[in-house]
């Protein structure tokens, strides 16, 4: 498990704070837009920032992390190109944890051993990997705990309580709950059953929880930081960058980033 | 085997089951019922009675004399697929997937489609059981099928076009994915051919089977003998692993013809396991093209049905354990394929198949006399007559 990720959530639970989790593909809209846009999310509140590694058939998300997907690999970013932003965004001082997120197969075609060792040396925490459930994940997990880096399962309303109870064991600093059942990026789910969800979650684990999916306003993120740990905003986050003037993209996500997580 | 899921969730290496989690709860459900159908009676004999008096089972096997004779070589046994109700071997396995639907209660049912010949069978059996039926197909391919587009919508399904990436049958699935982690809890999918997460490839593979267990016997009741070699065009593989699975006991040969597109020199091609290597996607561990990132590579046939960059992964164990061999056979011989069985035999058989019909006239001359080839001939040529025209420079 990432001590940056474990320390961040154990703090938080001592100070009754709720997290805030922005989501940006890599390499959107341009290469050179990364690592500011990284550090524009810190300073407008991020706790920590996931980074969507590019793939070229993204089955869980809608259009929007889907155009975004498209736009980066017309770019040819990589895995590889992820790292080399996690490296610099380091130096320039961004200390939020990352989580790079994607799909199985760009981690499977690099190594899976090679791929969490260099996101270790590049400063990231973690992973989420939609299309990698525990049962397939052997080789990859254990790469996860050789290097102190931290596998993210995600739980999803269809979730059965005894597989919950796998995911938990699986996981080790939080777990991804998907609020629907659905694709990223559809607007305003009501997230009325919500909190029996996460009430059907704190039954089998004690882990932190995030809920991502759907989750686009400072209204939704609220009720989401009534019942669970963290809230993810992905979607919303690219459909900022995509209304603000070329120059003003990181302006505007700190600003959208500042409402959002309420700070 | 016990009412318990029994079913293997790999061929080999290949195969699993790499999904979101939203989707793991309904494969488990599949799976069960799945395993619960194969052992029950009732299932089987609802499933034989409407392959027999529905889908007009079972489906003749020709012997091709004058192919055969054209050819100058091995004789050439037609497995007719192309005689099934909605004209190819797809509506095997959409009847038998309909039917499990029913058993899960599950009213929609969802299909995605490259040239249209899994969603007109699934239309079809969803028409025929009142099953809501929706169809994800890619635009590229309903410019490419524009008749089978319209036999959907009359059949009352509804025939959503797919605009993401390449537009064509690998969009569409990820279409019908996003689709069914939405409308899970009321819908199933019907995967069209023997891929995608288990238990999906093989349930494709069992229903599909009849092509083989019917061939097989046909061949010992009217040759006298087993084929020697059977040949079967490969997209996502599943009128090929239907064929080859009731023989893999069998000294047959077996051999899978993938699309070779403009030449797989060219990078344009759909030769999966002929120039591809194993990766994830749609769910699966199989033989994949791609590029050196991981990313999926577009791909290019004449056949919209085997334009997929994909396979199904007992494919790629059948390829690994050297069980069965692939090879790749262009779009320009693919047209002389169908040309050759149009002319000499007056069955127009679809694009898909004429990749298979053109390398068993090859092997056919190399074999020699008194061998036999059986050719899974997987559907009618209809569909493809625009296509044809347009590349013999004709226009309609």
């Amino acid at each position: 498990m990432s001590k940056r990720l474990r320390d961040l959530f154990a703090s938080a639970r001592t100070d009754g704070r709720k997290l805030f989790m922005p989501y940006l593909t890599a390499g959107y809209p341009r290469r050179e837009d990364t690592v500011l846009l990284l550090l524009a999310m810190e300073a407008g509140g991020a706790d920590v920032i996931e980074i969507g590694v590019p793939f070229s058939d993204p089955m869980a998300d809608g259009a929007t992390i889907q155009h975004a997907n498209q736009v980066a690999l017309e770019q040819h970013v990589s895995l590889g190109d992820c790292f080399t932003y996690v490296r610099e965004a380091r130096a320039q001082g961004l200390k939020a944890p990352i989580i790079l997120m994607g799909y199985y197969n760009p981690i499977l075609a690099r190594g899976e051993e090679r791929t969490v060792r260099e996101a270790k040396e590049s400063g990231a925490d973690g992973f989420i990997v939609v299309d990698l459930p525990p049962e397939e994940a052997g080789a990859f997990l254990a790469a996860c705990r050789t290097y102190d880096m931290s596998f993210v399962p995600m739980v999803a309303p269809t979730s059965a309580d005894g597989r919950i109870r796998l995911l938990a064991e699986t996981g080790d600093a939080f777990l991804y709950c998907v609020s629907m059942t659905g694709t990223t990026g559809k607007g305003n789910v009501p997230l009325d059953n919500l909190p029996f969800f996460i009430e059907r979650i704190r039954k089998q684990t004690d882990l932190p929880l995030a809920v991502g999916f759907g989750i686009n306003t400072r209204a939704q993120a609220e009720r989401v930081r009534e019942v669970a740990d963290a809230a993810v905003v992905g979607s919303a986050i690219i459909a900022t960058i995509d209304a603000a003037e070329e120059d003003h993209r990181a302006q505007s996500v700190r600003e959208f980033v500042e409402d959002v997580s309420g700070r | 085997m016990g009412a318990e899921t029994a079913l293997s969730p790999r061929f080999g290496e290949f195969g699993g089951r790499y999904i979101p989690e939203t989707l793991v709860g309904a494969h488990e459900d599949l799976d069960r019922a799945y395993g619960e159908a194969r052992n029950d009676p009732s299932f089987q004999a609802e499933l034989d009675d409407l392959l027999k008096h529905y889908v007009g089972r079972a489906t003749p096997l020709y012997f091709a004399e004058h192919l055969t004779r054209e050819c100058g070589g091995a004789r050439i046994w037609l497995k007719r697929e192309d005689l099934a109700h909605t004209g190819a071997h797809k509506i095997n396995n959409a009847l038998g997937q309909a039917l499990l639907a029913k058993r899960l209660g599950k009213p929609r049912i969802i299909a995605e489609t490259g040239a249209g010949q899994h969603g007109v069978a699934t239309a079809t059996v969803c028409a025929m059981l009142d099953l809501e039926c929706v169809v994800y197909m890619g635009s590229e391919d309903i410019k490419r099928q524009s008749l089978n587009a319209f036999r959907m919508k009359m059949l009352g399904a509804e025939l959503v076009p797919v605009e993401s990436g390449s537009k064509t049958l690998k969009d569409a699935i990820n279409e019908a994915m996003r689709d069914w982690v939405t409308n899970v809890e009321t819908t199933h999918y019907i995967i069209g051919s023997a891929i995608g997460p288990h238990p999906f490839p093989t349930i494709v593979r069992d229903f599909q089977s009849v092509i083989g267990k019917e061939a097989r016997a046909q061949m010992l009741e009217q040759a006298g003998k087993l084929a020697d070699v059977a040949i079967a065009c490969v997209g996502g593989g599943s009128n090929a692993i239907g064929l080859f699975h009731p023989l893999l006991d069998d000294p047959t040969r077996l051999i899978g013809v993938e699309a070779g597109g403009d030449g797989v020199g060219t990078g344009k091609h759909s030769a999966t396991l002929v120039a591809g290597r194993p990766g994830v996607l749609h769910g699966t561990k199989t033989y994949l093209l791609q590029d050196a990132d991981g990313q999926i590579l577009e791909t290019h046939s004449i056949s919209a049905g085997l334009d997929y960059p994909g396979v199904g992964p007992e494919h790629s164990w059948l390829k690994t354990s050297e069980r069965a061999e692939y090879v790749a056979v262009d779009d320009k011989q693919a047209l002389e394929g169908f040309k050759a069985l149009t002319r000499t035999e007056g069955i127009i058989p679809a694009l898909e198949p004429s990749h298979a019909i053109f390398h068993a006239m090859r092997v056919a001359r190399e074999l020699g006399p008194d061998k036999d080839i059986l050719i899974g001939l997987s559907g009618r040529g209809d569909k493809d007559m625009h296509t044809v025209a347009a590349a013999l420079g004709v226009t309609l």
